[in-house]
């Protein structure tokens, strides 16, 4: 059985508090705004990558705590890293929420494992993916790639880039 | 013909005593731990619980009396229909209606709003022709109609609300003009609980001749409808926020109405007779009812109306008021939280904020204690937006609800306050 408080622990309540990198930049190479019909939750996130490194990021929106100390705690951990180890984090993240990755198996995510009690609460689990999903359409909408995906717990956020 | 009695609509006066525990023991699913705590069930605006009557009516009809309706001449097939029809009849005698065909089944409200819309409203409705709803209206009451009014080059007018979340009935009645044709009507607001005078709009409409539908999802568990009385042209609910089965509701519809609409959906049963050239059509009801109905729902759905007159819908709405009073007061005591919607006159839903805090966090450390409450927009955007938020958490009472279990939403809301301080 799950334990909710647990999932409401110390480093989200913090995050979510004083979250991290809130915010908008004036100058961002990338940037797109994700939303989550079923809640009304927005999220909006910009960044600057330089060099082929997230040089700065920013988000900012309405959304329950998990949704903005997931933002938070990811802003920081891929500030400084190139697009396609943002985007092992983008996946590895994924399939933690959605209870594919163990998180006692090697991974990169670091104390991002905070997130993982969400699994056992699927209707909270796109909360959490929010801000990962709509970091993959920013960082996408360079390329042109599709945020399209064949994973309903996806599909459902919709995601547009700007 | 199948011979039912004349259907006569038994006045609402209970029969025995509201004995509180007797009906908590009617529903096994009280029992429940959720998350090593007794479930406390304060959803019941979404879909109330089953007592075991009609748990058993269902298994009845499965084990011995299951067949298709309205065709074979086999024994089954002869009870499953007799069944069905008294199913209707105990409907027909719920609202009051005048006649046994004025009842159609449909898989619930929102396909009875769907109905109306491309039984009536394709057929009468035109360009330039407007249709009013309210602010108060679930997506269910707006969407169909927004479809409508796009296909036909119709506009929607809207009734505005006060900031109790009372329709401003003034501004309803300025809306009206010769090109009113269509009238929308929440009956009770699911996401305030704001209990709408409908009898006098109804008659506002009607010096226009301007048909009404009231949608009555949030209504007919609570209030006694009686459609003669009210003189609606529809009226719409479903069966299993009275305690009954998902995938049935019925519409009401003045029979008049009902034979001047053109069908909705084209299949078996809706027919008189069938070539490629051309269909005759099927009498009311089962020109509206294409296709194998949602048989063992239906007669759940009757099982659960027996279930509820028996205990008495006065009785069943005074104790729901009783705990709304209670919570109301309660919750009234804890800072930072708001009530949103305070209406005068209302059904016992709780909807509130807490400041600083996303109703979803609200709800999921409300569940680790087995407080089950909705929260969300209750699709009731519009709604949202008048109050400027997102979303609300909701605790709607059902009469089987006590007051320990408001107790426990109080407990949990603390809790969830200390969290996140």
């Amino acid at each position: 059985m799950m334990h909710t408080k647990s999932l409401y622990q110390e480093v989200i309540l913090d995050h979510n508090r004083k979250p991290r990198n809130y915010g908008t930049l004036e100058h961002p190479s990338h940037h797109a705004v994700g939303h989550n019909p079923l809640c009304g939750d927005r999220l909006d996130i910009a960044l600057a990558l330089e060099n082929d490194r997230i040089n700065q990021i920013a988000f900012q929106g309405e959304s329950c705590a998990i949704c903005k100390a997931s933002a938070s705690m990811m802003t920081a951990a891929v500030k400084g890293k190139s697009p396609q180890d943002a985007e092992t984090l983008i996946n590895e993240f994924r399939e933690m929420a959605m209870g594919k990755l163990d998180p006692e198996q090697p991974n990169h995510l670091g104390h991002l494992t905070v997130f993982s009690g969400i699994r056992d609460l699927p209707t909270r689990v796109k909360c959490a993916i929010l801000p990962w999903h709509t970091l993959h359409a920013a960082l996408n909408s360079m390329t042109g790639a599709s945020t399209e995906t064949n994973d309903d717990l996806i599909q459902s956020v919709s995601v547009k880039t700007v | 013909m199948i011979n039912v009695a004349e259907a006569v609509r038994k006045p609402d006066v209970p029969t025995t005593p509201f004995d509180l525990e007797k009906i908590r023991s009617d529903f096994p699913i009280l029992n429940l731990k959720v998350n090593g705590k007794p479930l406390v069930y304060l959803d019941n605006a979404a879909s109330s619980q089953m007592p075991q009557p009609v748990i058993d009516r269902l298994v009845h009809y499965q084990t011995a009396q299951h067949a298709n309706i309205n065709r074979a001449v086999h024994y089954l097939s002869e009870v499953a229909t007799l069944e069905y029809h008294k199913a209707r009849c105990t409907l027909q005698q719920f609202v009051n209606a005048r006649e046994d065909r004025e009842i159609i089944f449909t898989s619930g409200t929102t396909d009875a709003i769907n109905l109306v819309m491309h039984g009536y409203g394709r057929k009468f409705i035109q360009a330039g022709d407007e249709i009013i709803l309210t602010t108060l209206e679930h997506h269910s009451n707006i969407v169909p109609w927004q479809m409508l009014a796009k296909e036909k080059g119709a506009k929607i007018r809207v009734v505005p609300i006060n900031d109790a979340g009372e329709l401003e009935i003034d501004e309803y009645r300025k809306l009206f003009n010769e090109r009113t044709k269509f009238v929308g009507l929440i009956h009770v607001s699911n996401a305030l609980g704001t209990i709408n005078p409908i009898k006098e709009m109804i008659a506002y409409a009607h010096q226009y001749d301007v048909p009404v539908l009231i949608d009555g999802a949030q209504a007919a568990p609570h209030i006694v409808i009686d459609v003669q009385d009210l003189d609606c042209d529809f009226y719409t609910f479903s069966a299993h926020k009275l305690c009954g089965p998902t995938g049935v509701g019925i519409l009401y519809g003045k029979a008049a109405v009902l034979e001047a609409m053109q069908p909705f959906k084209g299949g078996g049963d809706m027919i008189a007779s069938v070539t490629f050239e051309e269909t005759i059509y099927n009498t009311i009801p089962h020109k509206f009812e294409a296709g194998t109905p949602p048989i063992a729902a239906a007669i759940g759905f009757g099982a659960a109306i027996d279930y509820l007159t028996t205990i008495g819908i006065k009785q069943i709405a005074a104790h729901e008021s009783d705990l709304l009073e209670y919570a109301t007061a309660q919750i009234q005591d804890i800072p930072g939280v708001r009530i949103i919607g305070t209406a005068k006159n209302k059904t016992a839903v709780l909807s509130f904020t807490i400041e600083g805090i996303h109703p979803h966090d609200i709800g999921t450390i409300l569940n680790q204690d087995g407080v089950a409450v909705r929260t969300g927009h209750h699709c009731a955007q519009p709604v949202m937006h008048r109050y400027n938020v997102p979303a609300t958490s909701r605790a709607s009472f059902a009469f089987y609800n006590k007051k320990t279990e408001v107790d426990a939403l109080m407990a949990g809301i603390r809790i969830v306050k200390k969290v996140f301080l």
